[in-house]
């Protein structure tokens, strides 16, 4: 039976992990593959690095640091952050991604979803979403796509969830994989950071329309949430950062805990 | 003496469709010299081959057969050297596919199918496709009459898949493992020296990178008893 993932998630910043893992005892915990490689070995099933380097000079550091981890560590990689072109994201695929994260490019040009698909393969190409709930939605005023306007109370924002779009985060769910997106990533700007639990409504909502695997993100403060994530929010995969990061539970918890509760997960390693 | 401790020379067959870098890492650390390469006549002097793959069928056998490659990929099939084809690889293998128009290399018998995704699975929730993850895999033999790339793995094993289509081999003999996802899916295939992975070893950690080293064990055996 198909397992749902576990994915730590890595914030980049010109090729240092920022808000590094802090409760063990890393040679450099600033270290992308050093990192990767601990992750690998607590039994993770999957890697997010998120590029927020404000610079496009830095981009080059990001293909070198995704060259290096995907040396030595050989679980799928997935790289979001700053890709707008398909040149970008086949640089990145060609240095040893797996999948690459379209955010902010896709929502200013929807093409480079179907481009990206029809280049690379829709089982690379992760939609990931910024979502808020934002009511009523006729505050706001409407220029977009009529057909993907607010319906839902969850509005796709940008700019780490400071700018709102016109964008349904369901609708844009959706028109994403009509796309060509293979998987979407969805975060709630409301309860990211909050350690509150996921919004399981969101999730839902979201899961239950599309046809491709979902990745939960924001919101993680205990296993009770993954697991809540997963059984009702009906999502496929896990993201979480700073619960483990600081070391509050390991990815080998995560999944004991997640099992004995009867979810299918690939076993821990330890 | 020198022939028999010298590197098994590796080719991995670049189509400009695949994740490469992982395929050659994880050959280079298990102790293969890697050739990554588009050249026939570095597959006609490999000492084993990769046929490595993602994305769509159509596109792969396009670049195939711009690169000029469909004959000599067949022809090094045919001269019994082994070949690991991983994922979008092992579907080419096959005469045809439900995903697209052109024939694939056709060396092993059968069909590849879309998942169905109209049928609700056992819990009653609809498939999602691609079949994305991490799944275990039942082997159809025990470990001592398995291909030996295959042997060494636990059966229930976990592995990391990625794909909307899965291949129907006609000769059941042909499948070495399955997995589940909505009803038994194929896996693995052998077929004579011709063995692939519907699963992506080069990411599926440490036994993935068991059947790379299965591999580059198993093709420094045949060079050497083809030396002897």
């Amino acid at each position: 039976m198909l397992a749902h993932r576990i994915i730590p998630c890595l914030d980049i910043d010109s090729g240092r992990v920022v808000k590094g893992v802090s409760f063990v005892d890393l040679r450099d915990a600033g270290d992308p593959a050093e990192l990767a490689r601990f992750y690998n070995e607590a039994g993770a099933d999957e890697l997010v690095f998120l590029d927020i380097t404000a610079s496009s000079d830095d981009r080059d550091t990001m293909v070198d640091v995704v060259r290096r981890v995907s040396s030595e560590v050989f679980i799928p990689l997935t790289v979001g952050g700053g890709l707008r072109s398909v040149e970008d994201i086949r640089r990145m695929l060609e240095a040893g991604a797996d999948k690459v994260s379209l955010n902010t490019a896709a929502i200013n040009r929807p093409e480079l979803i179907r481009e990206a698909s029809a280049e690379f393969g829709a089982q690379c190409i992760v939609l990931a979403i910024d979502a808020k709930r934002l009511a009523p939605p006729e505050d706001v005023e409407l220029d977009g796509d009529p057909d993907l306007a607010a319906e839902s109370p969850w509005r796709v924002f940008t700019h780490g969830g400071r700018n709102p779009t016109d964008l349904d985060a369901v609708k844009w769910a959706r028109y994403g994989v009509e796309m060509g997106a293979g998987e979407i990533l969805i975060t709630s700007m409301d309860t990211d950071g909050q350690k509150d639990g996921y919004d399981l409504e969101l999730l839902r909502a979201i899961s239950d329309s599309v046809s491709v695997p979902v990745i939960a993100s924001g919101g993680a403060g205990n296993l009770d949430h993954m697991y809540d994530a997963l059984h009702e929010g009906h999502s496929d995969a896990v993201l979480a950062a700073s619960i483990f990061h600081f070391g509050e539970y390991t990815v080998s918890e995560a999944k004991r805990y997640l099992a004995g509760r009867g979810l299918p997960v690939r076993p821990p390693t330890d | 003496m020198s022939e028999n401790i010298r590197k098994p020379h590796i080719v991995v067959i670049n189509h400009q469709a695949a994740n490469i870098h992982s395929v050659g890492k994880a050959l280079e650390r298990s102790g293969a010299e890697v050739e990554i390469t588009d050249s026939a006549e570095s597959l006609m002097a490999a000492d084993g081959a990769v046929l490595p793959g993602v994305g769509a069928m159509d596109a792969a056998m396009r670049a195939l057969e711009e690169l000029k490659l469909i004959e000599p990929i067949r022809e090094y099939a045919g001269s019994g050297r082994p070949m690991l084809s991983v994922c979008l690889g092992m579907q080419l293998l096959f005469p045809e596919s439900d995903e697209g128009e052109r024939s694939g290399l056709g060396l092993v018998d059968g069909h590849v199918a879309r998942f169905d995704v109209d049928e609700p699975s056992e819990d009653g929730s609809r498939l999602k496709v691609p079949h994305m993850g991490w799944n275990a895999i039942t082997f159809t033999e025990p470990d001592q009459d398995r291909h030996p790339v295959f042997r060494g793995i636990p059966d229930g094993s976990y592995f990391y898949f990625v794909h909307s289509f899965h291949c129907m081999p006609n000769d059941s003999q042909d499948v070495v493992a399955t997995t589940a996802y909505g009803g038994p899916v194929c896996a693995a295939v052998a077929r004579g020296e011709l063995v692939a992975t519907q699963f992506h070893p080069e990411k599926s950690a440490d036994m993935g990178l068991k059947i790379y080293e299965n591999f580059v064990r198993h093709v420094a055996e045949t060079v050497a008893s083809r030396v002897a």
